[in-house]
């Protein structure tokens, strides 16, 4: 990698001195091949900063943290990495979350994307910084700025023996020219990046600060709830709120597009009027139930209108030619993503511009969505972030918030919009139930030369992530989809498509493995040989880094060597990591459990070492919970499942023991808070496979054959 | 709508609402003690668990017409500067990933110190087993607790 980094002087917008004898130095990192195109977004509205940092007379460093907080600790580790570059003492670091602010960029939390995109943007942030502290020093001292270094908050000059601090320094360096480039780093000397750093909001968290969106609170804001229809498909007919705006508390019952609401002045009244609605809703689409989509499934497997999603070399010949060949089948029901905290937001829509407050992973594009709905220019617009209580794909989505917006400019007051735990799970934007048909073809010694793969999804988009592996190391090949559209509303959900593909190609291949006699993990180490040796089509995946995760895991877990337990094996490279796992299960009482899952990682260079293994750890738990456990299923377009009670979430004494590593490299940081999920079910049904010679196919597990004690 | 005076956190606080109103929203709506969460609303996730008398309760649904003259302690009454051993432990083993469900953790472990200062692991995991952390934080919830077990 390289340790230059380009600065322009125009790219350096803003040096002010602040009030308090403080010092704000702004900074504006854009690639210089980019900044041109950046400016004049700039100049239209568009995207600016990527992070603003600050240092105070008295030495305390403020970092905001722009993107969303959701649990995936970005609030410390994105500062972590522009406190490294930086030099300054970490006692010292003060981090607050932005608003949503057009200064800086990618201001999401999605896709596992947040570190990758930001990475070289941080550390060049803290290395310019530090660069003007520096010179600002040497000039005082009349050194050489090269004579100087800097460590802990300091500017040092050994040879005098003279010492600064970053507060005694920050006004002057706040003149010295921006360095056109700055040096970053030797990994080597990192001092924070890779460590074990305390999540900066423990402190709120444990003594419960409000920090939530649920939590915000506006002198005279109104409580809202709105009524949903139960039925997907099913659309607004007639209101009586007479009663329901005759009691204690309320304020008014106003109807909008399909939904009734009730505004209040506090939850409780609210939630006891939406009771005593009397509302009556019409058919406008199909009711579909779960025993419908279990029919449509069947039928579009074989004679639904495919489209081709890749296809390599002649599978049909392949198949032909086949000395053996195996099937199989994988189907996943929908799921909920239900986050602690339900879905709420704040909006006050004015005279004079908009002001939101809640959580959200889109905060950009909330807005856009609201100035689109209201007509209000996106810079009459404000949207203070909070913290999220989960998100797991669910505050992609807006509606919440364009239903607050909407909300108070009906009601014409500030507004807190709440749903409760049903509305989430009933109304949601649940993961579509998906089903795959997988087939390879074996020649004599056992080598798969055709794989066929059908993914037939409802309201999934693509079901298939056609370039994943084994695609580029078997001649042929055939993916391709079939989507069926539903009023049942669907959207990503931690680890799109490939929180359940994942666990039936691993499954699968796991089925071609024992067929062909071969070690499941020699299996993948010899196809991932072959995708290197004759790479077939294109390949988007790390031969090298997907085989070492394998061998690191293989090791890890003494894999092949334990006599005690039935292991399972998988492996998935997802959002730019490789993550593989082996699971531990033993029978007990005739059932099968989980003891044990061994996970290694590959994400590139470790940020914040407590936090990622907290992904890990995480995204297994959440991988095996949702497979073991959950399901949402429908009647007439009707959830069955409504809250905690009826929809099984994993708990503490469900999960195994869980041990995590992480292969060592020079790869630049990519994320984690998706990729340890989508292997976890795979390596979990192997591993029962292998100890109860029962293949289970279908989510939740738990409802599989394997599960059912005899009687 | 009447006025309760409620016991909370040491101090008497009084609400006027309706006898139904859950004692969870009561805290939230109406004291400003919004670190008692709302999850689920039907006692199934933990998040808005109390203390009232001294027993771990799902605020949720205990109407604020049972309280009477109990005690009641939120997070936010847990300790005077935040440093219970439980809290002390939550940020040593650095266990919130989004943090919602951890102030009803917190209050479920500290009823269990409180009665059973030294549990076992089967004893926590029995008890912790009725919240729920959506982000999987178990490993390090279990943890944490032990870890203040050895210092109460």
């Amino acid at each position: 990698m390289t340790n230059e980094t380009n600065n322009s002087r125009r790219d350096f917008l803003k040096m002010t001195a602040i009030a308090g004898g403080g010092l704000v130095l702004g900074f504006n990192w854009f690639s210089a091949e980019a900044a041109p195109a950046m400016v004049s977004n700039a100049a239209a509205g568009g995207i600016g900063f990527n992070s603003y940092l600050s240092i105070a007379t008295d030495g305390t460093i403020t970092i905001m943290s722009p993107n969303p907080e959701l649990g995936q600790n970005i609030m410390t580790s994105f500062p972590m990495v522009v406190a490294e570059e930086l030099e300054a003492d970490w006692k010292k670091v003060k981090v607050l979350q932005a608003n949503l602010d057009n200064k800086y960029d990618r201001q999401l939390t999605g896709g596992s994307g947040a570190v990758p995109h930001s990475w070289k943007l941080l550390r060049n942030a803290g290395a310019t910084a530090k660069f003007m502290l520096i010179e600002a020093a040497a000039k005082k001292w009349s050194v050489q700025a090269s004579e100087c270094t800097a460590a802990n908050g300091f500017v040092l000059h050994a040879r005098t023996g003279k010492k600064l601090s970053y507060g005694e320094l920050a006004e002057a360096a706040s003149k010295v020219p921006v360095p056109a480039n700055v040096k970053l780093k030797d990994r080597k000397d990192f001092k924070l990046i890779g460590k074990s750093v305390r999540n900066v909001e423990n402190k709120k968290i444990v003594t419960g600060q409000p920090l939530f969106g649920l939590d915000f609170y506006r002198e005279g804001m109104l409580y809202a709830m709105i009524q949903r229809p139960a039925q997907f498909g099913m659309k607004l007919k007639s209101v009586d709120a007479a009663f329901a705006k005759s009691m204690p508390g309320i304020v008014d019952v106003v109807t909008f597009k399909n939904n009734v609401a009730v505004v209040g002045k506090s939850t409780w009244e609210v939630l006891k009027a939406r009771k005593m609605l009397r509302i009556e809703y019409e058919k406008e689409g199909a009711l579909e139930s779960t025993e419908d989509h279990d029919k449509l499934f069947l039928d579009l497997m074989d004679n639904g209108k495919a489209t081709v999603r890749r296809k390599d070399g002649d599978v049909d010949a392949a198949f032909k030619n086949a000395a053996k060949i195996v099937k199989g089948e994988y189907q996943c029901p929908f799921i909920s993503h239900s986050p602690m905290e339900p879905m709420n937001f704040f909006a006050h829509v004015r005279p004079d511009g908009v002001e939101l407050v809640g959580p959200t992973q889109t905060p950009a594009r909330a807005r856009a969505e609201v100035s689109q709905l209201l007509k209000v220019p996106e810079d009459k617009i404000t949207l203070q972030l909070t913290r999220l209580g989960g998100g797991f794909g669910r505050r992609l989505k807006n509606d919440f918030a364009t239903e607050a917006a909407e909300l108070s400019s009906i009601v014409k007051a500030p507004v807190k919009l709440i749903w409760t735990k049903e509305d989430d799970m009933t109304g949601g934007t649940y993961r579509p139930a998906c089903r795959y048909r997988f087939e390879a073809a074996l020649d004599a010694s056992g080598n798969m030369t055709g794989y066929k793969l059908r993914g037939v999804g409802i309201n999934s988009g693509n079901p298939t992530r056609e370039h994943n592996f084994p695609s580029g190391a078997v001649d042929n090949l055939l993916i391709d989809s079939v989507e069926h559209a539903s009023p049942i509303t669907t959207g990503a959900w931690r680890a799109p498509i490939t929180n359940f593909l994942a666990f039936a190609e691993q499954a699968f291949l796991d089925e071609v493995a024992h067929t062909a006699g071969k070690d499941p993990v020699q299996f993948r180490l010899d196809l991932l040989a072959k995708a290197k040796k004759s790479p077939v089509g294109e390949i988007r995946y790390d031969i090298n880094r997907m085989d070492a995760v394998i061998r690191l895991a293989a090791e890890k877990s003494g894999w092949g060597k334990k006599k005690d337990v039935s292991q399972g094996f998988s492996v998935y490279f997802s959002h730019a990591s490789y993550v593989a796992q082996v699971a531990d299960v033993i029978m007990r009482g005739g059932l099968p459990v989980v003891k044990k899952i061994y996970a290694v990682s590959d994400c590139g260079q470790v940020v914040a070492h407590n936090g990622a293994v907290h992904q890990v750890m995480g995204g297994v738990v959440d991988g095996l919970g949702h497979a073991m456990y959950s399901k949402l299923t429908f009647r007439d377009g009707a959830a069955d499942q409504n809250n905690y009670n009826s929809y099984r979430l994993i708990r503490m004494k469900e999960v195994p023991e869980i041990e995590t590593h992480f292969v060592q490299n020079d790869f630049d940081p990519t994320g984690l808070g998706e990729p340890a999920l989508p292997p976890t079910g795979g390596a979990v049904a192997n591993a029962i496979f292998k100890a109860t010679g029962k293949r289970v196919r279908n989510q939740p597990f738990i409802e599989e054959d394997v599960f059912k004690t005899v009687s | 709508m009447a006025i309760y005076k409620l016991q909370v956190n040491g101090k008497t606080l009084q609400a006027d609402v309706e006898a139904d109103t859950p004692l969870l929203w009561v805290l939230r709506d109406h004291l400003g003690l919004v670190g008692t969460k709302y999850g689920c609303g039907v006692a199934q996730c933990g998040a808005c668990t109390v203390h009232v008398n001294g027993a771990p309760t799902r605020s949720c649904v205990y109407p604020v017409s049972a309280v009477g003259t109990s005690q009641v302690i939120t997070i936010e009454g847990l300790s005077e500067k935040g440093d219970h051993p439980l809290q002390q432990a939550w940020d040593e083993i650095d266990v919130a990933q989004c943090g919602y469900c951890q102030a009803g953790q917190i209050m479920t472990a500290a009823a269990l110190l409180k009665q059973n200062p030294k549990p076992s692991i089967d004893e926590i995991e029995v008890t912790m087993n009725a919240n729920i952390c959506r982000c999987g934080a178990y490993h390090r919830i279990r943890e944490a607790v032990k870890l203040a077990s050895t210092k109460i």
